[in-house]
C-alpha cells in the first residue's frame, strides 16, 4: 500500500499509476513497451493490494480489447502504451467512442514513425490522438507536465471517462514519464471521484444508449441483469444494429453532442503570467515547463511574454485562446514535432496575432533559451 | 413446436427477423445447440455474456437475450477476458468464425488456451468467409476453391482443436451441424468446465464455399457431415491414413490444469491479509 503521508520521489510513469488507482481503477491491461512500461509495472505490484487485476496481454490490441470488456462488466479500466502499440490500439479505440465505453489510454510519447526513437522524447502523436481511428469521433485528450500532473490529470481522465461515458487519451512524453520529483500524494480516499451514471428504469425499460437532455446516457454493467447489446456497428438507443438514416444521424449526432455540450467542463488550460502579455507562448507536455522558464527569461528581457498551456489537447481549447490571443502579437507554439498543433492555433487566431512555430524533432528538449531566440528573432 | 419453444424463450424478440444468415445455414443449428445447453444448465440469461468477432457467426449475439457483445474483427477473446476478470461469476462465452478466431484472432486463441481461463470458445468452422464472400480461411483444406483462391488453395489448414490442445486448453472437443444433439451436449461439458474450452462446430457454407467447391445443396453437405464424421473412439483404432479426410468428433481432451482466475485472486487474497491485520491491530 502506498504511504501517502510523506513526500516521494516518483516518477511520471508511476504518478499516473497511483493516479488511476485513486480515481478507482481496479483492471489494468497492458503490453511492455518503452517508455510506458512502468505504468504496467507499477500496477502489476500495487493493483491485487486493493483488490483489483492486472493481467499482461499477447499485444495492445488484446490490452484495449480487455479494457473495454472490462469496463462493460462495470470495472475502471486502463491501459498504457507508446507510439507504435497506440497505433495498434486505434481500431479498438474507435470501437470504444461507438460503443461508449469509458477507458483510460496512456500515450508516453517516444519518436517515431515506426520503431523511431524508443527512449528519446517527442510530441508527434498529438494528431494521431485526435484523428487515429476511421471514422467521426471526438476524443478527450489531456496532457500533463510535470509529475504531479500525471497523478492529478489521470484522476481527472477517469472522472471525464466515467461522466462522458468515452475513451479518455493521456499524452504523456518520455521526459514527464521518465522524470522524478518530489510529489505529496493525496489521500486517496480524499479524491474526487466521479462514477458512471446509473439506470434508474427497470430492466425491461432500460435503453443502454438513451439520449437525454445532455446527451450522456446511464450505463448498466454485464450480469446486473440489464441485458443489452453492444456492437461496434451503428446502433439505435437499444445498441441494436440499424441501418435506418434517422437513427445513424441521431447517433454520430449523439457522439458529437455529448462533447461539444460540456466543453465547458472538459477545456481546461494553464496560463502563467498571461494576464499584461502581448507574447504567448504555447506549450503543452514537457515543453511546457521550458516555456515557464523561458517566460522568466523573456521578461528579464523586457518582453511580455506569459505562457498558454493547455492541458486538455482535444477538444482543443478555442475558446480561452481566442480570448488570449486577441491581445497578442506574438504566438510561439514550441512543440517537439514538425508542427501539429500549430494548425489549430492558426485556426483560432486566424489573422489576429502573428503564429510561429518552434519545433525540435530530435529526440531532444526545447531549451528555454531557444524559445528567448526565437521571441527575439519573431517580434519586431 | 414444444421443442423449439425452449429457444424462442431465448431469442431478442425486439431484432428483425428475418436473421442475417442464408437459408439452409449450419449457424442456426449451432445456436440451437447452444441455447438447448444453456436452458439444461439452467443458467440465467443474467449471468451469460455471450461474445463474438465479426463476420456471419459473429451476428449470432444480437439476436439472443442474454449480455451480448459483437467486437472487432478477431479480437473476441481478449474482450471477453477483460468481461470475465472484472466479473468472474459471469459465465462468458465466445462464439465466432473460423476466420475471426483462428485467422486474425489466431493469438488470442493461443494465448487465452495458454493462460487457462475459465472461458468457453465455440469455434464455428465452414471453411471459408462467408460474409465477405468466399475467401479461403485458416481451415480451408488445400487444393479447394475460393474467391481469393481461383487456382486451388496452396496453403495448409490449421486444425483447430490440435491447436487449442497444444496451446494448452483443458477441455477440447468437436462435432457438426449434422450431429446436432451430441454438439449441444459438447457445449454444455464445456460450460460446465472450469478453464478454457473449446468446441469446434463443423458447419455448412453452401453459398460460398459449397457452390465454389461443387459440394451442392444445404441438405447435401449437412448429409456429408454424416459419412466423413468418425467418432473418438473409433478414430483411437484407426491408422492416420484411414482417417485423411475425416472429421473426429466427441471430446478430444479434457484435462485439469490451475485456471487463471482462481490462481490469481489467491494472490489478491494474499496481500488483502496484512492489511485486515493491521486494522485488527490498530483496534
Amino acid at each position: 500500500m502506498t504511504d501517502v503521508s510523506v513526500p516521494k520521489l516518483i516518477q511520471g510513469n508511476q504518478a499516473c499509476s497511483y493516479g488511476a488507482i485513486a480515481a478507482g481503477c481496479r483492471f489494468f491491461a497492458g503490453y511492455p513497451i518503452t517508455p510506458s512500461t512502468e505504468i504496467a509495472e507499477t500496477m502489476a505490484l500495487e493493483l491485487p493490494k486493493y483488490g483489483g487485476k492486472f493481467i499482461q496481454m499477447e499485444d495492445e490490441i488484446a490490452s484495449i480489447s480487455a479494457i473495454i470488456g472490462a469496463s462493460i462488466a462495470g470495472s475502471k479500466a486502463m491501459t498504457a502504451t507508446s507510439g507504435p502499440g497506440f497505433s495498434l490500439m486505434q481500431e479498438n479505440l474507435g470501437y470504444a467512442y461507438m460503443a461508449e465505453v469509458p477507458c483510460v489510454v496512456i500515450n508516453v510519447m517516444r519518436g517515431g514513425p515506426s520503431t523511431g526513437l524508443p527512449t528519446k522524447v517527442s510530441q508527434a502523436d498529438v494528431m494521431q490522438a485526435n484523428w487515429g481511428a476511421h471514422g467521426d469521433y471526438y476524443p478527450i485528450v489531456l496532457s500533463p507536465s510535470s509529475v504531479s500532473e500525471c497523478f492529478d490529470i489521470t484522476v481527472r481522465a477517469f472522472n471525464l471517462s466515467e461522466r462522458y461515458r468515452c475513451p479518455v487519451i493521456i499524452l504523456s512524453d518520455e521526459v514527464i514519464g521518465h522524470m522524478r520529483e518530489m510529489v505529496s500524494l493525496p489521500d486517496f480516499s480524499s479524491v474526487e471521484m466521479i462514477e458512471r451514471q446509473r439506470p434508474n428504469v427497470p430492466p425491461e425499460w432500460y435503453k443502454h444508449f438513451l439520449i437525454t437532455h445532455d446527451f450522456t446516457s446511464p450505463m448498466a454493467s454485464f450480469g446486473e441483469g440489464y441485458r443489452f447489446h453492444l456492437t461496434g456497428l451503428t446502433h439505435d438507443e437499444f445498441g441494436l444494429p440499424t441501418s435506418d438514416n434517422i437513427e445513424i444521424a441521431k447517433k454520430l449526432g449523439k457522439l458529437k453532442l455529448k462533447i461539444e455540450r460540456h466543453l465547458s467542463d472538459i477545456s481546461q488550460v494553464n496560463t502563467y503570467k498571461i494576464e499584461d502579455a502581448h507574447i504567448v507562448i504555447l506549450a503543452y507536455g514537457s515543453v511546457a515547463r521550458a516555456a515557464r522558464q523561458a517566460v522568466l527569461l523573456s521578461r528579464k528581457k523586457r518582453f511580455k511574454a506569459g505562457l498558454f498551456q493547455p492541458i486538455t489537447l482535444w477538444p482543443f481549447p478555442d475558446r480561452q485562446l481566442r480570448q488570449i490571443s486577441r491581445k497578442a502579437d506574438l504566438i510561439v507554439v514550441a512543440e517537439l514535432n514538425q508542427g501539429q498543433i500549430i494548425n489549430e492555433v492558426r485556426r483560432v487566431c486566424k489573422s489576429h496575432s502573428k503564429v510561429v512555430g518552434l519545433n525540435r524533432y530530435d529526440g531532444e528538449l526545447i531549451t528555454p533559451e531557444q524559445i528567448l531566440e526565437k521571441i527575439k528573432e519573431e517580434h519586431r | 413446436m414444444q421443442k423449439s419453444d425452449v429457444t424462442h424463450q431465448y431469442l431478442r424478440h425486439t431484432m428483425e427477423f428475418p436473421n442475417v444468415w442464408c437459408p439452409g445455414c449450419g449457424i442456426g443449428i449451432v445456436l440451437g445447440a447452444f441455447i438447448r445447453a444453456v436452458d439444461r444448465l439452467h443458467i440465467s440469461k443474467d449471468d451469460l455474456a455471450l461474445v463474438s468477432g465479426i463476420g456471419c457467426t459473429a451476428r449470432i449475439p444480437a439476436y439472443v437475450d442474454f449480455n451480448t457483445l459483437h467486437t472487432t474483427h478477431g479480437r473476441p477473446i481478449a474482450f471477453a477476458t477483460g468481461v470475465k476478470l472484472a466479473n468472474p461469476k459471469l459465465k462468458v462465452v465466445v462464439i465466432s468464425g473460423d476466420g475471426d478466431i483462428l485467422a486474425i484472432g489466431g493469438n488470442h486463441f493461443i494465448h487465452a488456451c495458454r493462460r487457462n481461463i475459465d472461458i468457453t470458445v465455440v469455434v464455428v468452422n465452414n471453411y471459408i468467409y462467408g460474409m465477405t464472400g468466399g475467401q479461403y480461411s485458416p481451415t480451408t483444406p488445400m487444393g479447394k476453391r475460393a474467391s481469393t483462391a481461383p487456382y486451388l488453395t496452396v496453403e495448409p489448414p490449421f486444425d483447430t482443436c490440435n491447436l487449442a490442445i497444444s496451446s494448452g486448453a483443458t477441455f477440447v472437443a468437436r462435432s457438426t451441424v449434422y450431429h446436432a444433439t451430441q454438439l449441444s451436449s459438447l457445449i454444455e461439458k464445456a460450460l460446465v468446465k472450469k478453464g478454457f474450452s473449446v468446441v469446434e462446430a463443423m458447419s455448412n457454407c453452401h453459398t460460398q464455399y459449397g457452390r465454389l467447391n461443387r459440394e451442392g445443396t444445404a441438405v447435401r453437405m449437412i448429409q456429408a457431415f454424416k459419412n466423413v464424421a468418425v467418432p473418438v473412439s473409433t478414430a483411437a483404432k484407426l491408422s492416420p491414413e484411414k482417417l485423411e479426410g475425416k472429421i473426429v468428433i466427441g471430446v478430444l481432451h479434457d484435462i485439469e490444469r490451475p485456471e487463471y482466475i482462481e490462481h490469481y485472486q489467491k494472490i489478491i487474497d494474499r496481500l488483502q491479509l496484512p492489511k485486515m491485520a493491521d486494522k485488527e491491530e490498530k483496534e
